[in-house]
């Protein structure tokens, strides 16, 4: 398949009275990012093209940098199972040598973001809960709900939960802006307030119930189910015990 | 056409524990069992405040990490009053007395005799006491009464004041600088990639105190797309600067904040009703119940590189209101 695909672009380099995008344009480049190129020849590039140039349904992936392709091939968002509203988090396709592979290909295309690792954020001890929590609730709160549960957008797109998600996921989705989410830059957002706002993420991710059942920490939706159905529900069946004439 | 006979009463059934007095004592029981329960419960509730460590926490199906503590209090405060109430109802329908028992309704209206003395008692005592002579007492009267029926209406005052023309300004004015919410450090224009957000505030003169009724007159939301992407007419892109577009945060429908963006279709969602506007036609509403377009504040940048308001916003943010001038937008 691949060396098909090779023997296709060959032709195609060949023929050079297709447009120059059609061509696979090689670059000297390091054996991981030949690794990458292969992956993404073989994966990807039915969708963003021979040179990661985008088409009609997939967007250019030159400067968008290793963080995107970490977030979006490590989640198992990319590749999509299928075409729908949006790329869902799942199991992901590619292992970690293969990821980091494309991402590297990536990279070479044009300067972005780069990739983190979950060592390198040390939020537990240069983040701050509290100035975390107040960054959350301006920046992220309305899409993300207050909890970090996630939320309904237009037409059948959502903004994901925040539970259980890795915290180098978090950062690179800050900073890259993956799908509908804006991108939050270091100049606005710095990296020890993005810091802050993962120690927050993590602290609400592992908060215990004081007292109660939280319903899921979605807001007045799921209570209002609760009271509507199994309130009322229990009223009327005590209403219709004590109506009920004793045999 | 033949008339019904009045069917009359149905016959009573008596419980089986009115005869039964096996099954009497076991509503009995029953009464007493649920009624014991209760008082488990405030056993329960009382034990479980005393002794029980109030950082202990165990896991429940479905509810999660629960704090064990919180939990025992409210099972006992529901168990000791609801278990009072269950059996109050099992033992008024199981052992009470149930005959069936039929209660006369009478005229309302008093006995001639008794209205007549009523009021022959009454002029007679009025007289009595001078009600009709001593006008001194009844004008004094009359201004106390009076007086006291002033002081709600006095109070009502504390129904305004009117906001004036606080609904029309905002912190913002020509070269106010943008700050980011909540650090409050300014902004170059080269510190929003295409696709990035930003939440800013006004910057207040030093020493100048951030109320929370400003924040939620003043915020504004900073986007920035590819300046082809626009769709405005020559003034409105004028507001703009490099693609950088600033809109009041503060829905126009019921003054939520408005800051779902999506960056891929440009669409900002409010989250409380589902106005949608689009970014790229100066916040046009294009779903929802908004009635009309988010304000614009139009930038510029100042000496320094930072972005700033060119002046202040042109129409009243958020929701409307009566004195507003919708015609206009």
């Amino acid at each position: 398949m691949v060396a098909a695909l090779f023997t296709m672009s060959a032709a195609y380099g060949v023929a050079s009275a297709l447009p120059n995008t059609q061509r696979v344009i090689s670059s000297s480049t390091t054996p991981l990012v030949s690794q990458g190129k292969a992956i993404f020849l073989r994966g990807c590039s039915s969708c963003h093209g021979l040179n990661a140039e985008g088409g009609g349904i997939a967007p250019s992936l030159i400067g968008v940098g290793s963080a995107a392709v970490d977030f979006q091939v490590g989640t198992g968002r990319m590749p999509m199972a299928d075409m729908s509203q949006q790329a869902m988090r799942k199991k992901p396709i590619y292992n970690a040598a293969e990821t980091a592979a494309l991402a590297a290909y990536v990279a070479s295309l044009a300067p972005g973001p780069s990739s983190v690792v979950d060592s390198s954020l040390n939020f537990e001890r240069d983040g701050n809960a509290a100035e975390g929590g107040q960054l959350f609730r301006t920046n992220c709160a309305m899409c993300h709900n207050f909890a970090g549960q996630g939320g309904a957008l237009t037409q059948g797109k959502y903004a994901p939960t925040l539970m259980g998600v890795q915290p180098k996921y978090i950062y690179e989705a800050m900073i890259t802006g993956p799908q509908s989410m804006p991108k939050f830059t270091n100049a606005t957002i710095s990296a020890s307030e993005k810091l802050s706002i993962i120690k927050w993420l993590q602290a609400a991710n592992h908060e215990q119930n004081q007292g109660g059942a939280s319903l899921g920490r979605t807001g007045p939706v799921t209570e209002g189910l609760l009271a509507w159905t199994l309130g009322i529900g229990l009223l009327i069946g005590i209403a219709v015990w004590l109506t009920t004439k004793a045999k | 056409m033949e008339r019904f006979q009045d069917p009359g009463l149905p016959e009573h059934i008596h419980r089986i524990s009115d005869s039964d007095p096996a099954a009497e004592k076991r509503a009995e029981l029953q009464v007493a069992i649920l009624f014991l329960t209760s008082a488990l419960g405030t056993v329960l509730l009382i034990a479980s405040y005393i002794v029980m460590k109030p950082d202990t926490y165990v896991f429940l199906p479905i509810m999660g990490s629960t704090n064990l503590q919180q939990l025992c209090i409210g099972l006992g405060l529901t168990l000791s009053t609801l278990c009072i109430g269950l059996g109050a109802v099992q033992w008024a329908k199981r052992l009470m007395p149930d005959e069936e028992v039929i209660a006369e309704r009478h005229e309302m209206r008093s006995e001639e005799s008794d209205r007549e003395e009523l009021v022959a008692t009454f002029r007679d005592r009025s007289s009595q006491a001078g009600l009709g002579r001593r006008s001194l007492i009844k004008r004094s009267l009359g201004v106390a009464v009076g007086l006291v029926g002033l002081s709600p209406i006095v109070l009502l005052r504390d129904l305004g004041p009117t906001p004036g023309n606080s609904l029309r300004t905002t912190n913002w004015s020509a070269g106010t600088r943008l700050v980011m919410d909540p650090a409050g450090n300014p902004i170059r224009p080269s510190d929003l990639e295409v696709g990035a957000v930003a939440q800013v505030l006004p910057e207040l003169p030093e020493g100048v105190e951030r109320t929370l009724e400003n924040v939620g007159k003043d915020a504004v939301l900073l986007i920035r797309l590819r300046p082809e992407d626009f769709n405005l007419n020559a003034e409105r892109l004028s507001w703009t600067h490099e693609g950088i577009i600033a809109f009041s945060k503060i829905c126009t429908h019921m003054g939520c904040a408005v800051a779902l963006y999506e960056q891929q279709t440009h669409h900002l969602l409010c989250p409380c009703h589902q106005s949608t506007f689009d970014v790229t036609r100066a916040a046009k509403v294009i779903f929802g119940p908004a009635a009309r377009p988010l304000p614009q504040l139009a930038l510029s940048v100042n000496s320094d590189g930072y972005l700033v308001a060119k002046q202040p916003f042109t129409l009243p943010v958020g929701p409307s209101f009566w004195e507003r001038d919708s015609a206009n937008g």
